[in-house]
């Protein structure tokens, strides 16, 4: 059940990705290009994906517990440290200099374009390195202390 | 900008929106596609294979969407991409250590951490949109890529 119930909504949100044209990296650049000829669709994508879960939030926040599950799985940390601001600092200048973030690169991969393989090998490589990098160093400092 | 080019990205945005908000109501997850896909790729690192169902079917999703939308418009969606393929490798490298690092990506946290007013997501979303709009205007206007 949670499975069928996380295919539907995967793929309500790649038909929200496709339909708005943030599937192609072009219409990205286009608008992270503000110097050059400004496309400003992306920002009503995330307005009105932030009016919609802003709200729907409240709503689904109002029952105790998910519908398939016991608890909402929640973020729990709320500092702003130094890994959130330079992984958010890198992920924006590979974000620019490919056009693509995660969702879009993952959903265009059923539509063959070469460039965006390269990109996906990319982009698990260096989430795999992301990911290993930090556990190391924490298991060095604990292995130190 | 017309009223037509207007309506994809509304409506795009909307479904991004449902779609977070309803992974929440059922299944009590964050929609952020670098979170749910490095689970998937948790075996990969020498750890549990917890939640690969969902993940997996969550991603299943997002790519079979845009072939529904080709065959609905009975032509593929257009994938283009304008930077070279070594921008694409690089940029990928950086999304995918970057998103790992700050925890998250343009759906944990540009939509689904800005919607639940959390800090840490307003910073990561104003810096990757900083850098990113950054890392354009040093393409296109300082070095005429």
């Amino acid at each position: 059940m949670r499975a069928i119930s996380a295919l539907f909504v995967g793929l309500l949100f790649g038909l929200g990705l496709t339909i708005s044209g943030m599937i192609d990296p072009s219409k990205i650049i286009a608008f992270l290009d503000v110097a050059g000829d400004w496309d400003p669709s992306l920002l009503v994508v995330m307005a009105s994906a932030l009016v919609v879960s802003f709200f729907g939030y409240r709503i689904a926040f109002a029952r105790k517990k998910p519908v398939l599950e016991e608890k909402f799985q929640l973020p729990t940390k709320t500092e702003i440290d130094r890994p959130l601001i330079i992984g958010s600092a890198l992920f924006g200048i590979g974000w620019g200099l490919s056009g693509l973030c995660p969702g879009p690169a993952i959903s265009a991969a059923s539509l063959g374009n070469g460039d965006v393989y390269v990109f996906l090998l990319a982009l698990a490589s260096g989430m795999l390195l992301g990911d290993g990098l930090p556990k190391a160093a924490a298991k060095q400092a604990k292995a130190r202390s | 900008m017309t009223l037509s080019s207007f309506l994809g990205p509304a409506i795009g945005g909307a479904l991004i929106g449902l779609s977070a908000v309803l992974l929440m109501a059922l299944n009590g997850r964050i929609a952020g596609v670098s979170g749910i896909v490095a689970g998937i790729m948790a075996p990969l690192r020498g750890e549990g294979r917890a939640d690969l169902s969902w993940r997996a079917a969550f991603v299943a999703g997002l790519i079979i969407a845009p072939l529904i939308v080709s065959a609905v418009r009975g032509e593929l969606v257009s994938v283009s991409t304008p930077h070279p393929l070594w921008m694409m490798a690089l940029g990928g490298l950086l999304v995918g250590y970057g998103t790992r690092l700050g925890s998250g990506c343009t759906s944990g946290h540009g939509v689904c951490g800005v919607a639940r007013l959390s800090k840490r997501s307003f910073a990561a979303t104003g810096m990757f949109m900083s850098t990113a709009i950054v890392t354009v205007f040093v393409l296109h206007r300082l070095l005429g890529v």
